[in-house]
């Protein structure tokens, strides 16, 4: 069962990635703005053709 | 998919009706030259797509005259930028209008307009943008007006509180959940196995979670708690018990002994419950803190003043700064501009409103050589003035010398929470000790043990988030219904009032807007000489009711003769005319008028006369409803009392004042706290804002959030007056679910106690207890606010 011991520490190493991955996007302003992506992606990269009027 | 018809009388650009004359270029039509130019611009750089994401996504722009001369003025520039150098500066622009997807997309175009603007990025929610440009090849005031000639109109003010918002506390306040976060769900895995039991030849096992557990308990404590220790100790320091007291107690105590039994190998001790702990706190508090990125509560006079003014030196004109002005400069000020000091009146017809500074609501005509005070936006021409008083003496602004501005805000209402811990803090040291005592003689051990377990179960930690999970459940309602608190503790101080004093002009009256009524019955002919009579007088009644009857040819007059302020007699066509106040026209002076109004008299007969009344706000009857009920209801005017007869079906003849300086009314609120009123101020303008600031819970009123506001603990949107009454009582709710959940919490602390002060409080029931806890209080608050809301019919 000395598996464990790896399994755990692996498990644990793991996680820390995760928060220091948290940390790094924080400290980048990833999260200053959270609302305005959500529209910009739905934003065409060509403008298109103007819309006919009918 | 849209239809994106062209009505022929919609603005392609604004969505306006075209009224009087078609502006149309490419098959479309636009109300005005404005809109017009716009979409030229937009069609000639190809971004036309812009009217494609929505239906009529612009302004409508009534001034195309530019501004901003002052940005090129150095020190001004120096204020404004982020970050300049020779190669690039970055600047980030507040534009109120920003509002939809089309504005995100055509902000971030700027580059196909300009290329020396090479980044521009919009922050939808904060209305930002924020963009970086070729400091060689544009100035900072030729992107200012492309923004502008696309029809975003930036608001440029020197103290642009919105802009200084810190994030720094609630980014760190961020990490510190982050890491609770990560422990407490690293120690809840890990002490499963000790929960579930370990046969005896895993023993290793336990030591060496154990060991884990109090590695991850050390960041907890130390990192992420530590905020409770430093504001226990600054609390002790000023001799106040709240109740970070018996929460930082808890922690320690809970650290304390769980190193200690780990060490010892006596126990499992209790790192989840301590990661809980801390992790539960840490979101309450992040829930506690409401941010509006659109609404300033801070603002004072020099975000209402403009950031620079036009000094005329040598025939020149030049932008100076407000705060470098001068005693003896003449400044020149155009339509629609703010007299930022007070100065006196060299040359022009000033006609000035001072609604936002006096409370009057009629413009107040100016004649050469008069003073005139700072706030005054002048309605006509350009003037030329010079100044008397820096603008940080002048008249209005002295008002923020007053102590109620300099004063802390500690004399407010004690929250439920503060009032509650003190005694809770006590209790639960009484119940610890005399525990402790009651053990000692029979079995030391024990004792300690009761005593820790008094500490652990009884942390306060449902107590700590019921007020934080109520309040921000209710600020979310009350953010619905354009109601915009300052904070949380704001809700609890709206559930006390019982003194409501409200404004009049902009509060209760819509600004500005006069409505006319005409009780005559005139022809068209007399109708004429009325008109003649009236345009030849610069009085604002006399105006309005040139606008009212139309266009007329103005017939010439003789014996033309104007008393001030009570009316004009003229002959016209051997036509005597008088009109005026009732005492002038029909001469008996006994008469007190209480309404704006206009008598006529032709050739000595009564003719009738024409009525002005301020548009009222609607929702003032369900105000006014509010003084049947508990409240205390009263108005305080700038202004004077022409409209008290008007108001008389809402407050009581004694609850009204009129003509009151800023000063007096501060005094006034003052005056009612002194015989223990909870006064709740509302009011718009910067007159009142010294009583905002003295009064229990200022409100500003406000028709435009992203207008300015004087400094308040809540800004109410105009059309949410009407719901004032519910928001009263609805406060009033929440303070109630606050008692109830601190009931709720009260009872799974006596069930806990029960087993603590034995002395044998597993970890397993402490790590059970703590959450379940937490969950039905935060269910319960938020249930029960949901509720509570629909019944107050907020929802």
């Amino acid at each position: 069962m000395s598996i464990i011991y790896f399994l755990i520490g692996c498990s644990i190493l793991l996680a820390v990635l995760f928060l220091c991955a948290f940390f790094w996007a924080q400290r980048h302003g990833q999260h200053d703005d959270l609302y305005t992506p959500s529209v910009r992606i739905l934003l065409d990269d060509e403008p298109r053709e103007e819309p006919k009027s009918d | 998919m849209a239809i994106h018809t062209i009505d022929a009388t919609t603005c392609y650009h604004c969505g306006n009706d075209c009224t009087d004359v078609h502006y149309e270029l490419d098959e479309k039509s636009f109300c005005c030259n404005g809109c017009k130019s716009v979409y030229k611009i937009l069609s000639s750089t190809g971004l036309c797509s812009y009217y494609a994401y929505n239906d009529h996504p612009g302004a409508t722009r009534a001034r195309v005259e530019k501004r901003f001369e002052y940005l090129d003025e150095p020190s001004i520039i120096k204020e404004l930028v982020d970050y300049k150098d020779e190669q690039m500066t970055i600047v980030t622009l507040y534009i109120p209008y920003i509002h939809c997807s089309s504005c995100i997309w055509l902000l971030e175009q700027l580059n196909r307009i300009n290329p020396a603007i090479y980044y521009s990025r919009v922050d939808f929610l904060k209305k930002q943008i924020n963009i970086r440009f070729k400091t060689q090849e544009i100035s900072l005031r030729e992107v200012v007006e492309l923004i502008f000639d696309i029809g975003y109109e930036p608001l440029i003010s020197l103290q642009d509180v919105i802009k200084k918002q810190n994030k720094g506390t609630s980014d760190n306040l961020i990490r510190k959940i982050a890491v609770a976060g990560f422990c407490f769900g690293n120690v809840m895995l890990l002490s499963f196995p000790e929960y579930l039991g370990l046969s005896v030849n895993e023993q290793n096992f336990r030591h060496f979670f154990g060991w884990l557990n109090i590695l991850f308990a050390v960041p907890v404590v130390f990192y992420s708690g530590w905020g409770y220790f430093s504001s226990v100790r600054v609390n002790l320091r000023n001799k106040v018990l709240n109740i970070d007291f018996p929460l930082a107690l808890g922690i320690a105590v809970l650290f304390i002994r769980t190193v200690a039994e780990i060490l010892t190998h006596t126990g499992a001790g209790f790192t989840d419950t301590l990661c809980g702990l801390v992790f539960f706190l840490l979101v309450g508090k992040y829930v506690q803190q409401k941010t509006y990125y659109h609404i300033s509560f801070e603002r004072d006079y020099r975000s209402f003043f403009p950031v620079a003014v036009q000094v005329m030196e040598e025939g020149m004109e030049k932008p100076v700064p407000l705060s470098n002005i001068v005693i003896g400069q003449r400044i020149r000020i155009r339509h629609g501009e703010i007299i930022p000091a007070d100065a006196i009146l060299l040359k022009g017809d000033a006609r000035i409103d001072f609604s936002f500074v006096t409370g009057e609501s009629a413009p107040v005509n100016k004649i050469l050589g008069e003073v005139i005070y700072a706030g005054g936006r002048q309605l006509g021409e350009a003037l030329e003035l010079e100044v008397i008083k820096p603008v940080s003496q002048s008249y209005l602004t002295q008002l923020w010398n007053n102590e109620a501005f300099t004063r802390k805000q500690d004399n407010r209402m004690q929250t439920f929470n503060q009032k509650v811990s003190k005694y809770f803090t006590v209790i639960l040291l009484c119940i610890a000790f005399g525990s402790f005592i009651y053990w000692v003689p029979a079995n030391v051990q024990r004792a300690f043990s009761a005593f820790t377990a008094v500490l652990i179960v009884a942390c306060p930690c449902a107590l700590a988030l019921s007020t934080p999970f109520t309040m921000s459940a209710a600020l979310s309602i009350f953010d619905r219904n354009l109601f915009y608190l300052k904070n949380t503790d704001v809700v609890e101080q709206l559930a006390r009032i019982d003194t409501l004093v409200l404004d009049k002009t902009g509060t209760i009256t819509i600004g500005g807007e006069q409505s006319v009524t005409m009780h005559a019955d005139l022809n068209n002919r007399e109708k004429q000489y009325i008109y003649s009579v009236c345009s030849n007088s610069g009085h604002p009644l006399s105006r309005q009711i040139c606008a009212y009857l139309g266009h007329y040819e103005s017939l010439s007059s003789v014996a033309y003769h104007e008393a001030t302020g009570q009316g004009i007699t003229a002959q016209i066509n051997n036509h005597l005319i008088r009109i005026g106040s009732m005492a002038f026209v029909l001469g008996s002076g006994n008469i007190i008028e209480l309404a704006t109004e206009v008598h006529v008299m032709i050739d000595g007969i009564y003719a009738g006369y024409f009525a002005f009344k301020q548009e009222q706000r609607t929702g003032l009857n369900e105000v006014a409803d509010l003084c049947d009920a508990d409240y205390r209801l009263y108005l305080l005017s700038g202004d004077n009392d022409h409209d008290r007869r008007a108001l008389l079906p809402y407050f009581m003849d004694h609850h009204m004042h009129f003509s009151k300086s800023p000063q007096q009314k501060l005094d006034f609120i003052k005056s009612l706290q002194q015989s223990h009123q909870k006064v709740l101020m509302m009011g718009d303008g910067l007159n009142d804002s010294g009583a905002l600031k003295q009064s229990d819970l200022g409100v500003a009123i406000t028709d435009n959030v992203n207008n300015f506001s004087p400094g308040s603990d809540a800004i109410l949107d105009g059309r949410s007056l009407r719901k004032l009454p519910q928001f009263l009582r609805f406060s009033k709710d929440t303070v109630q679910i606050i008692h109830a959940s601190f009931l709720i919490s009260l009872v799974y602390n006596l069930f806990g106690l029960s087993y603590a002060v034995t002395g044998k409080l597993s970890p397993l029931i402490a790590a059970i207890l703590m959450p379940l806890s937490t969950a039905t209080i935060i269910s319960f608050t938020s249930i029960a606010t949901h509720l509570a809301a629909r019944f107050r019919k907020l929802l």
